[in-house]
Parts: C-alpha cells; structure tokens; sequence
C-alpha cells in the first residue's frame, strides 16, 4: 500500500507552500530550489578550478615568464582544480544539480521523499565548499599534494599546505560524503518509492536511470575516501602510523613505523574508479535522452541501456587497481584488473553503437543541446579508446604519470561529462527559468568549447608518447624534450584561454536570458518525458496543481506511425483503436 | 579489500535481482502493457532509506575492516590483549537490542506501557554500553596502548568511536521519540519510530559482534 500512500498524496500534499523569501529562496526544502542552489554553487567552485587551470597553463605554456606562479603555488593549482572539478563541480552539479531537479519532475512526484535532508544535504555541501576554499588562506596555504593526496608526501613538511591545507581538504571532503548521503538517500528512495501511477521502472527516461546507478555507486563508494581521509586525518593529528612508514624527512627520523602508503593507494582508488561513473553514468543518461529527443526517434535498445547501466556500476567496483600499475603491487593484480577493465569496455561500447544508432536515419535538429551531444560522442569515444591503451599493463607502464594519461582523462572524464552538462543546461534552461536562450551564442560556445578542449587535449596525447611527464613545474632542457614541446604547450595555452574566454559568452547567455529570453513554451522541444507536461513553467511548488500525472506509455515515442504528432507524451492515454506505440506498429 | 569487493559484488548482485524480479525485462515501448503496478516496494520510504543507509554503513565498516586487515600483514603489527570489559559491554548492547525489541512487540499489540518500559531501558542499556566503552579506552590507556606506537590499539580506538558515533546518533533519534511519547504522542504515530528504531539497534550490535570478533580473532 505504501506507494498508493505517496502516489495519491495529492491532497494532503496541497503542500504547507512556503510564503516567505527566506523560506522559498534559502532555507527552501523544495527539491527545485535546492537543485539551483547546488547548481550556483558548483558553477562558481567550477570558475575557481577553471581559474587555476588557466593559471596552470599560463605557467607551462611560457615558463619563467609569471614570476607570481612558483612551484608551491603550481601544486596548489594542480591539486585544488582535479579535487574540484571532480568532485565539488562535476559530481555535486550531476547529482545535487540535475538529479535534484529531474527526479522528482521525471517521475511524476511532487517533491523528494525527504524534504528536510535535502536542504541539509545542500547546506552541508556549502560548508564543505566554504572549508575547501579557507584552505587557500590558511598558512601554507591550500595542499599541492595532488588531487589523489597521496601520503606519504601528502602530509610531510615540503608539500606545500602539509599543515592545514591538508587537514582542512581531509575535514572538507568528509563534509562533502555527508553531504552526498543524505542527498543520495534521497534520490534512490525517491526513485523507488514515488514514482507516479504508470511509472515503472522499465518506462523511466535514462536519465533518471543513470543518475540512480550513479547515487547507488557513490554511496557505496564515497565511504572508501571518507576510510582514507579520516585514517590520514588521525596520521597527521594524532600520530598514528596507518598509511606512514618509518621514514626520514629532510634529515629527520619520523614517528612512524609501519604504515602502508599503498593501502591508501587501494582505499582511494576503491572510491576514486567509481567515481568516474559516478560522472559518467548521468551523462550518459542525459545523453541518451538529448539525442532521442532531438533526433526525433526512440532510443534504440532502451532495455540495453538500461542493462549496460547497471553492468557498468556493478563492473566499476572491480577495476580500481588499474590506476596502480606501477604502484609495486603484486604484478598478478594487474592481469585480474586489466582483465576487468576490458570487460567493462564492453557495456560502455554498447551504450556508444546505440547512441548512433539512434541518431542513423533520425531528424537530426541541429539545437543547441543536439551539438553539444554529438560532440559528447566524438570525445567520449576518443577518450575510451585512449583508455583501452592505458588499461593493458604493459602499455600503460611506459605512458604512466605523462601527458598521455592527462590527455586521456581529461577527454574521457572532463569534457565529455562537461559537454553533456552544457547539453543538459541548454536543454532544460526554458523549463527551469521559463525564457529561451539566445541560439547565435549558444552554438559559438558550442564551437569555441568543442574545437578548443580537442586542441588542447589532442597534444597532450603527442606530448606524451614522446614521454613528457606530468605534474612538472617545469621541464628545464633535457635530450629527450624536442623543441616542439615547447612550441605545443605554448600553443595549448592559447587554446586554453579561448575555451575560457568561450565559457563568458555561455555565462553572459544563461544571465541575460533570464529576463532578455524570449518566453519559452511549456515543451519547446516537443518532449514525451513528463517535466515538459507540467501544467506551469517553471514549475511551481508541489511541481503538478491538483492531480499527479499518470504515465501510460514508455519515454521515448518519439515519430511513432499513424500519430499525428511527431512525439506522444508519456501521461498520453493509449487509444485502443490507434494502439500507437512501437510494439503495436503496423508493418510498412 | 577483497572483503569489500565481495561486499559489494554480495550487493550488486542483490540489487540486479531484485530489479530483474520487479520486471527489469519488460519491453516497455509494447503499449500492450498493462498499466498501473509501477512495482514500487510496499515499505514505508522511511524504512527503505534507514535500510539503505545501513547499507551504506556496512561498506564504511567493512572497508575499515578492509584496510584492519591489510595494515595487520606489515612487520610492526603486535596484537594487544582487549580489555575484559568489553564482553560485559556486548552483554549491555545485546541486552538494549533485546529492551527495544520488546518495546517494538509492546507497539504492535498497543501497550504504551511496554514501550515505554522498552524505551526507556534500551536507552539506558546503550548509555551504559558507551560508558562501558570509555572505561575499555581507559584501561587500554592505562595499559600503555596509545593511538600513537600501537597500530592495533589505534584501530581499536578508531573503530570503537565509529561505532559509538553511530550509536549517539541512534541514541538522538530515541531521544527525540521518547520525548514525544512521555509528551503523550499516540503509539499510533510513534509505532513506524519504534521500529525502525529497534532495527537500527539490532544491525549496530551485530556490526559491534563483527567488529568485536575481528579485533579479538583476526
């Protein structure tokens, strides 16, 4: 009974609408507050990373030229942007931004299972932002222990930030896996216990799949960091050897003995490998439902996708150890873990063929969000293939820790989860904010993003066959480091500062729209999923007036035979003389 | 690690076939389909995130198990002898799970009496169980382990103050639903609390018996 409970609460649900500003706009428990709060706040964490990004550049492009980057403050840069873009942007703008704001609307509920711990999930995340970016200003400044932290030099005098700036990244990143839990506990009870009448699991959109798979691997593995953060926190506060050995450092002998750096080294990556589906799988997801809604034609091999979701979180929990090749494991892991990560090749190149096979034959409507899909497919599969590479030992030991890996990462888990955002943005922005964007500068930033992340990430792929290694301050003149290098990174940088400079046309686009937009219709794409059929844009409180929607159909029927329209909304009614959907197509 | 892996694989495993139970073959673009069953569990979704959280707990132990029993293998490790207080400890934990049960059967058949009787002792049972605790960090201390220069007695403290912390924030929830039944809340609303309550209480002993087990026997 208990899901009639929540699917029929339409009248005890007339919702206590909160009245005043502070109640609607800042301690708000409506599920599409909350997402643009999380949204806000991850886009300027976003800013600050893309910042030192450029400020990073700036240093390896024209070595020796910015007196005010020295080599601390390039390992602060180096650190702070990987840690925020992973997880304080890409994961907290995926899951609180999108996932916030979609699941709920997608599934025909008013609002998430648990109001009040998803405002705290959002507060929680604001002070672990606000004590992520303290550690800029405490003495020694922020860590440059790199975005994996690995101990030993992650806490010893010469690291920059090995005081606070370590501890405060530790105490910052346990805010943020509370955070993400409470968030996460909602989202997955959401999606299996409100979803409105009709509403089965095989007929939710893939987005919604995706960002279910993703919440269920992040609260699984957001443990594993929060194990390392609070063992290396007790190391470094209270003396502890978990992870440090016996050692000497700068000529003096440690209080240490025994401690296993390598045991971090699993712990982290038992997060960190999951962490990338984490972002990835939302992004397919998204994806999935951009290219279908704009290609005008059903997904193709729904159920596929749906089992190549599920396989891809299952198989992600397994292939941790292929980040430490060269760590001194045992080398017999390393059979096991290329093993795996082969297999896992498998359900993602099915998500890819289908993906195209979507589009093959489709109305391809070249949108906004149309472009910035197509691009995800040319990056994502740049970006596996190079990860094929890196995923057999005895390839990935000579490329280990050069630009191959920075270019391989970047493509894979940078631009392509942060085309699909920009994807998603251009998409639901007329239901969000009831005003349409400006097409002319949506499709510059598309161009200028697009083209400029492959000239900066394509190189990278050169620089590093030919062994340029990673995380240097500076090259200095060394035989194996042609001229060209020089010239590459320099020309990198360049490229750098257009895609950056590309990002202010997409912000001056998303500020003055609000108001310069021309008013959007309730479903300016003609979409079948269910938060196009909401009786107000934006949505109000309690998202559907007097009555929840019903769902009779699946989400993609998309230029079905015989309709007269070129979409069917999924609360649409089957007519029994039509019998319209897919299955019951009548041969041409 | 391997623990975990199994752990979650164990996990994976049982998600996947509880969704290919719920249908995960359906073809959902035959309109055919019958409508209505949307094949949502028939638990309160209060239940299903306590259960789901739990879930989430377990991983959070057994990675520290995990990394317990990949720390043991390194040359300096020395086992420490446990203090004897911690078996009257399980006994005081054993004993509040069992108050909360009774209190749980006292909510189903109506007896506000017995729950409050439960309640209250469940309570205090687990008050004494964390105060138990501190005289064993007391003892240990007193014997000369210390977070610094003993890995095992740092695992010791560190695991113990999870745990505990899970129980104080059990302990805050109890709290805040013992207040409302001695301020006259109806059994009626309090039934679902008292339950899940009592749920809680028995997943947190049976993590201390792995936890308590692992230290002893590992």
């Amino acid at each position: 009974m208990a899901h009639v409970a929540i699917a029929d609460r339409d009248h005890d649900a007339e919702m206590h609408e909160p009245h005043g500003f502070m109640s609607r706009y800042v301690w708000s428990q409506d599920h599409k507050v909350i997402a643009i709060q999380y949204a806000c706040v991850a886009m300027f964490v976003g800013l600050i990373a893309l910042v030192l990004s450029g400020l990073m550049r700036l240093q390896l492009g024209f070595p020796g030229t910015f007196h005010f980057i020295n080599p601390d403050n390039y390992y602060q840069f180096i650190t702070m942007h990987g840690m925020i873009m992973v997880i304080y942007l890409l994961t907290a703008l995926f899951l609180g931004g999108f996932g916030n704001y979609m699941i709920p609307l997608m599934l025909g509920a008013r609002d998430m299972v648990f109001p009040y711990l998803n405002m705290l999930s959002f507060w929680m995340y604001l002070l672990a932002v606000l004590v992520l970016l303290a550690s800029f200003f405490v003495p020694g400044g922020a860590t440059g222990a790199g975005w994996t932290l690995y101990p030993p030099q992650a806490v010893l005098p010469g690291t920059p930030g090995a005081g606070l700036g370590i501890i405060l990244m530790l105490v910052s990143l346990g805010i943020f896996i509370v955070a993400f839990t409470m968030g996460g506990l909602n989202y997955v009870t959401t999606i299996l216990q409100a979803r409105c009448r009709g509403m089965t699991l095989m007929r939710m959109p893939l987005t919604i799949w995706g960002l279910f798979m993703a919440t269920v691997l992040g609260l699984l593995a957001f443990p594993a960091l929060l194990v390392s953060a609070i063992m290396m926190l007790l190391d470094t506060t209270l003396g502890t050897s978990f992870f440090l050995p016996a050692l000497l450092s700068q000529g003096e002998v440690l209080n240490h003995e025994g401690g296993s750096p390598l045991l971090f080294q699993h712990l982290f990556w038992f997060f960190g490998h999951p962490e990338v589906y984490i972002v990835a799988l939302p992004a397919f997801g998204i994806v999935s439902d951009l290219i279908s809604t704009h290609a005008r034609k059903n997904i193709f091999g729904y159920r596929m996708m749906v089992w190549a979701i599920l396989a891809i979180g299952g198989l992600s929990f397994v292939v941790w150890a292929h980040h430490m090749y060269v760590s001194g494991m045992n080398p017999y892991f390393g059979f096991f873990f290329a093993t795996t990560t082969l297999i896992i090749a498998v359900p993602t190149a099915m998500k890819v063929y289908n993906w195209v096979l979507t589009l093959w034959r489709g109305d391809i409507h070249l949108t906004v969000p149309m472009l910035f899909s197509i691009g995800f497919i040319f990056t994502f599969v740049h970006g596996g293939l190079t990860g094929l590479f890196l995923g057999n030992v005895t390839v990935d030991v000579p490329l280990s820790d050069t630009y191959f890996v920075v270019g391989h990462f970047h493509m894979v888990m940078g631009v392509s989860p942060v085309l699909v955002l920009f994807g998603a943005i251009y998409h639901w922005y007329p239901k969000i904010t009831g005003r349409m964007w400006n097409q002319a500068l949506g499709k510059l930033h598309f161009w200028l993003t697009f083209l400029g992340t492959y000239s900066i990430f394509l190189p990278m792929h050169y620089l590093g066959i030919l062994g340029v290694p990673r995380r240097y301050f500076a090259l200095g003149t060394t035989d194996f480091i042609p001229d060209s290098v020089h010239s590459i990174n320099a020309s990198i940088t360049i490229a750098a500062f257009i895609v950056a400079a590309a990002q202010l046309v997409f912000l001056y686009n998303a500020i003055t729209s609000l108001w310069k937009g021309e008013k959007a219709s309730p479903n300016p794409w003609k979409a079948t999923t269910l938060e196009w059929q909401t009786p107000d844009t934006p949505p109000k409180h309690g998202n559907w007036g007097p009555q929840l929607p019903v769902v009779h159909r699946w989400a993609y029927d998309y230029s079905v035979p015989g309709a007269s329209d070129d979409f069917i909304p999924q609360n649409e009614p089957i007519d029994p003389k039509q019998a319209g959907g897919w299955g019951h197509r009548s041969k041409p | 690690m391997s623990v975990t892996a199994v752990f979650s694989a164990l996990l994976a495993g049982i998600i996947v076939w509880f969704l290919v139970a719920r249908r995960l073959t359906a073809k959902s673009w035959d309109s055919g389909e019958r409508d209505g069953d949307v094949g949502a569990i028939h638990v309160a979704p209060s239940r299903i995130g306590l259960w789901i959280f739990m879930a989430i707990v377990t991983s959070l132990f057994g990675l520290f198990l995990s990394a317990y029993s990949m720390r043991m293998h390194h040359g300096d490790w020395s086992h420490i002898a446990l203090p004897g207080v911690l078996r009257v400890n399980t006994l005081l934990l054993v004993a509040a799970s069992i108050a909360l049960q009774l209190a749980r059967s006292a909510a189903g058949k109506g007896q506000a009496g017995g729950v409050k009787m439960g309640l209250l002792a469940g309570g205090a049972l687990t008050f004494a169980f964390i105060v138990g605790q501190l005289v064993a960090w007391q003892q240990l201390a007193d014997a000369g382990h210390f977070m610094r220069g003993s890995p095992a007695a740092a695992f010791f403290y560190m695991l113990t103050t999870v745990h505990g912390l899970h129980l104080l924030g059990g302990l805050w929830v109890w709290g805040r639903m013992t207040v409302r039944l001695l301020g006259g809340a109806t059994l009626v609303d309090l039934k679902l609390s008292v339950e899940l309550c009592s749920e809680y209480w028995h997943y947190l002993l049976l993590v201390w018996i792995v936890v308590f087990a692992a230290l002893l026997y590992m």
